[in-house]
C-alpha cells in the first residue's frame, strides 16, 4: 500500500468541467452498464478527467461524485486507491513512467531510473525546472519481454537503451515527442524474438480440419463425445432482467 | 515444436491485419453460428474435454468452471468476466491478443457467454493497456457493425460486450477483487463464499476467465476438443503463450505446446542463455508469484502444470524470468517484495503489514546488514503470512522469498559475512555488498 493524499489547497483549480466532446462520451460510458449500476463508470471517468487535465484535482473528483450521485469520499477513496491516478500536477510535455520491477530491472531498468533522476529531478513525482518533465518508478507495465521499457502518455517505448532513453527524453523536453515512433526502439517485430521470430514462419490459412474425439466404448455416455454438430439444443432464449 | 497449423495465434508478432477481414482470413468467425446452435451443453462438453485449464495463475480446469453458474436461471443475468488486467510481473502474453488478435476474445466472448447463457460479457483491461484496449474496443466495433455481435445478430444469441478498464492496480487481477473494481469501488477482494458463480458482479451469477482461456475457445470448438486434448501430456494439455524475459539472447513471446522442457523453448525460441548453460543462475518460471527454482534444477524440468509442480515451483502464467550469474539474486527477491508491499490493498493486516515488514528486511539483507538468525525469523514471517488473507497476494508475497531461502540461502549468509568482515566499531564500510 502507498499513502496517497490530495495535492495541496495552494496547487487545486477552483472548478473543473469536462469538455464537450469528454461529457458526451462520458455519458455515452455511463449507459452502458446496466440501470443503478452508473456507480461502474467512476474509473473510467476519471481517467478520462485526468486525460483532459493531466492530473485528478478535487473539483475534478467532486464532479464525477456529482455526475454519477456518488458520495464524494466514494470517489476519493477510488482516486487514492488506484496509482494510476496523478494526484499532483505532472510534467506539461511528458510524465514518464520507468518501469522497474524484476523483470526490467534485471536488463537495466536502474540506468534508466538515474537518467530520470539526472535529467529531470532526483525524487518523483516533481518537475524539472521548467515544469516539463516528472518521473516516477511504477510496477510492472505488462511489456516483460521488451524490457528496460517506459511509458510516456498512452504509449510504451520498449527495448531501451540508456543513450536511446536520453533522446526520448530530449524530445520530449523540447516538446517533440511525437518524433518518437512508440514501441520497440531496436530492429524488432513487436514481442518477437530479436532477428526474427522463430515461429509463425508459415501463412496462416482458413482451414480447419476438426479432430473429433474417439467414440466411447458401448453403451455410450451421451455427454462424452459429440460427433458433428448435434442437433439445436438450445435453451430458450430469454432477455436477462437489469441488462444493458 | 509445435507445428504452425497448430498455433491458435497466428497473428502473434502483428505481422497481418488484427481486423475483422484479416481474423477471417486466419479462419476466425467460421463456424460460429452452428457452435451457438449445438448449445449450451455441447460447447462445455467439448472444452472440458479438451481439458484447457485457466491461463491464468491458478490453473482451474475452465470447462468445469462454467459449470458452476446456475442451471436455469432464477431472473438474474448471467455475466461473463473476462481478466484482462495483466499485471503479473514477467507475463505479457494477453497483450498481444489484445492488440494483434482481438477477434480470437471477442468470438471465444460469444462462445463462452453461449455455454454459460450470458448475454453480457465484460472485458476487464488493465489501465496501463491503453492502446491495447483501444484495439480492443475497434474490434468490438467491428464486431457490432458486421452484426456478429449485438442484439438480433446474425448468429442467434443476443450478446453485448462492455469494455471496461482499472487504473493500475495489480490486486484487481484477483477474480473478486476486479469484480469489486468494475462496481466501481476500491479493489478489495471479497471474501469466499458465495463465490462469483453465485453471486458475483452486481449480484448476480458471474464466471471470470482470463484472456487466453476464453481466446483459445473458438479454435478448440473449430478443430474439436480432441485435437487440443491431443497436445501436451495428460491433464497438461493444448498450447500455451510463453513469455520469456531476462538474461536471455532474445526475449520472446512466443505459443507452443505444453509439456515442452524449459531447455527446448530456450534454445529453440531465445537464443539461449546468456553466457552459456553454465551461467544460469535461477528462472522464476511462472510469474513474479511463484518460488525460484536454481539453474541445475530447471533445465531439463517440463515446463506444464504437474511438470513444474515436481520442480517445485509452479506454471502461473507460463512467465519465464531467467537470471544468469551476473545477478543479484538477493536483490532481485527484495524487488518483488517492493512490488507486493506497494500492491497490497491493506484490507487484511498479515498483508498489508507483512509485506512491508518482509521489504524491510530484505533491504537489509541485499546489503548484508542483518543477523543469520533473522533468515529463520524471515521465513518463520512469510509462513505467518501465507494463508493467513483473504486472497493469494499474501501467498504470493511469501513464496518468492521462501524460495529465495530455500535455494539461495548460503548466498544471503555470505553477504552477511561480508558486511560483517568490513565492519568496524563506527558501523559498516560500504564498500562490496550493496550494488
Amino acid at each position: 500500500m502507498s499513502v496517497r493524499r490530495l495535492a495541496d489547497e495552494a496547487v487545486q483549480p477552483a472548478s473543473f468541467a469536462f469538455s464537450e466532446e469528454n461529457l458526451k462520451w462520458a455519458e455515452r460510458k455511463i449507459a452502458e452498464y446496466p440501470a443503478g449500476r452508473q456507480q461502474s463508470a467512476v474509473i473510467p471517468l476519471l481517467m478520462r478527467a485526468q486525460d483532459q487535465q493531466g492530473w485528478v484535482s478535487r473539483p475534478a473528483i467532486e464532479k464525477v461524485a456529482e455526475m454519477l450521485g456518488m458520495a464524494y469520499i466514494r470517489v476519493l477513496e477510488v482516486a487514492t486507491f488506484y496509482t494510476q491516478f496523478q494526484l499532483k500536477p505532472v510534467g506539461t510535455n511528458a510524465h514518464i513512467q520507468v518501469c522497474g520491477t524484476t523483470p526490467c530491472m534485471l536488463r537495466g531498468a536502474e540506468a534508466l531510473r538515474k537518467v530520470c533522476q539526472h535529467r529531470i529531478h532526483p525524487d518523483p513525482f516533481h518537475t524539472n525546472p521548467e515544469g516539463t518533465l516528472s518521473w516516477e518508478e511504477v510496477e510492472c507495465l505488462g511489456a516483460c519481454v521488451n524490457a528496460p521499457m517506459v511509458m510516456i502518455g498512452q504509449d510504451t517505448y520498449e527495448d531501451l537503451t540508456v543513450e536511446r532513453f536520453e533522446e526520448i527524453v530530449d524530445a520530449f523536453a523540447a516538446g517533440k515527442g511525437k518524433s518518437i515512433t512508440p514501441g520497440p526502439q531496436v530492429e524488432r517485430q513487436f514481442s518477437a524474438a530479436h532477428g526474427g521470430a522463430t515461429v509463425l514462419r508459415e501463412v496462416p490459412s482458413a482451414k480447419r480440419t476438426r479432430v473429433e474425439f474417439p467414440p466411447p466404448p458401448a453403451p455410450a455416455v451421451k455427454a462424452a463425445a459429440p460427433a458433428g454438430i448435434k442437433p439445436a439444443r438450445k435453451s430458450p432464449a430469454k432477455k436477462p432482467q437489469g441488462d444493458a | 515444436m509445435l507445428a504452425d497449423r497448430d498455433r491458435i495465434f497466428t497473428n502473434l508478432y502483428g505481422q497481418g491485419d488484427w481486423g475483422l477481414e484479416g481474423a477471417r482470413s486466419r479462419g476466425a468467425w467460421q463456424g460460429t453460428k452452428s457452435f451457438i446452435e449445438s448449445g449450451r451443453d455441447w460447447i462445455t462438453n467439448e472444452v472440458k474435454g479438451s481439458g484447457v485449464r485457466g491461463r491464468g495463475v491458478a490453473g482451474f480446469p475452465t470447462g468445469l468452471k462454467w459449470t458452476f453458474l446456475p442451471k436455469v436461471s432464477d431472473g438474474r443475468p448471467h455475466y461473463l468476466v473476462i481478466n484482462a488486467d495483466e499485471s503479473e510481473p514477467g507475463t505479457c502474453k494477453d497483450r498481444e491478443i489484445l492488440r494483434h488478435d482481438p477477434h480470437h476474445l471477442v468470438e471465444g466472448a460469444l462462445l463462452a457467454a453461449r455455454a454459460m447463457d450470458a448475454h453480457t460479457a465484460i472485458i476487464y483491461v488493465r489501465g496501463e493497456f491503453i492502446r491495447e484496449r483501444q484495439r480492443l474496443e475497434a474490434a468490438v466495433r467491428q464486431a457490432y457493425d458486421a452484426r456478429l455481435i449485438g442484439k438480433d445478430n446474425i448468429h442467434g444469441w443476443d450478446f453485448d460486450i462492455i469494455v471496461h478498464h482499472g487504473a493500475g492496480a495489480y490486486i484487481c487481477g484477483e477474480e473478486t477483487a476486479l469484480l469489486e473494481s468494475l462496481e466501481g469501488k476500491k479493489g478489495q477482494p471479497r471474501l469466499k463464499p458465495p463465490f462469483p458463480a453465485a453471486m458475483g458482479v452486481w449480484g448476480c451469477p458471474t464466471t471470470v476467465n482470463n484472456v487466453e482461456s476464453i481466446a483459445v475457445v473458438p479454435e478448440i470448438l473449430r478443430r474439436g476438443g480432441a485435437w487440443f486434448a491431443g497436445i501436451g501430456r495428460a491433464n497438461n494439455t493444448g498450447t500455451k503463450l510463453y513469455c520469456v524475459s531476462g538474461h536471455v539472447n532474445t526475449p520472446a513471446t512466443f505459443e507452443d505446446a505444453m509439456g515442452v522442457t524449459f531447455e527446448e523453448i530456450i534454445e529453440k525460441h531465445c537464443g539461449g542463455i546468456r553466457g552459456g548453460w553454465d551461467n544460469l543462475l535461477a528462472v522464476i518460471p511462472g510469474g513474479a508469484s511463484v518460488p525460484c527454482v536454481p539453474g541445475e534444477k530447471i533445465r531439463h524440468a517440463i515446463m506444464d502444470f504437474d511438470g513444474l509442480r515436481e520442480a517445485g515451483s509452479s506454471l502461473g502464467t507460463a512467465a519465464v524470468i531467467v537470471m544468469d550469474k551476473s545477478t543479484d539474486i538477493i536483490k532481485a527477491i527484495w524487488r518483488l517484495s517492493a512490488f507486493y508491499k506497494h500492491e497490497s490493498c491493506g484490507q487484511c493486516t498479515p498483508c498489508r503489514e507483512g509485506t512491508g515488514w518482509m521489504m524491510r528486511v530484505m533491504e537489509r539483507m541485499v546489503e548484508g546488514r542483518a543477523q543469520k538468525r533473522e533468515i529463520d525469523m524471515l521465513f518463520e514471517v512469510t509462513k505467518q503470512v501465507e494463508g493467513h488473507t483473504i486472497c493469494a497476494l499474501g501467498d504470493a508475497a511469501a513464496w518468492p522469498i521462501q524460495g529465495l531461502i530455500r535455494n539461495f540461502r548460503h548466498v544471503i549468509e555470505e553477504r552477511i559475512d561480508a558486511y560483517t568482515y568490513n565492519s568496524t566499531s563506527e558501523g559498516a564500510v560500504p564498500s562490496i555488498a550493496a550494488e
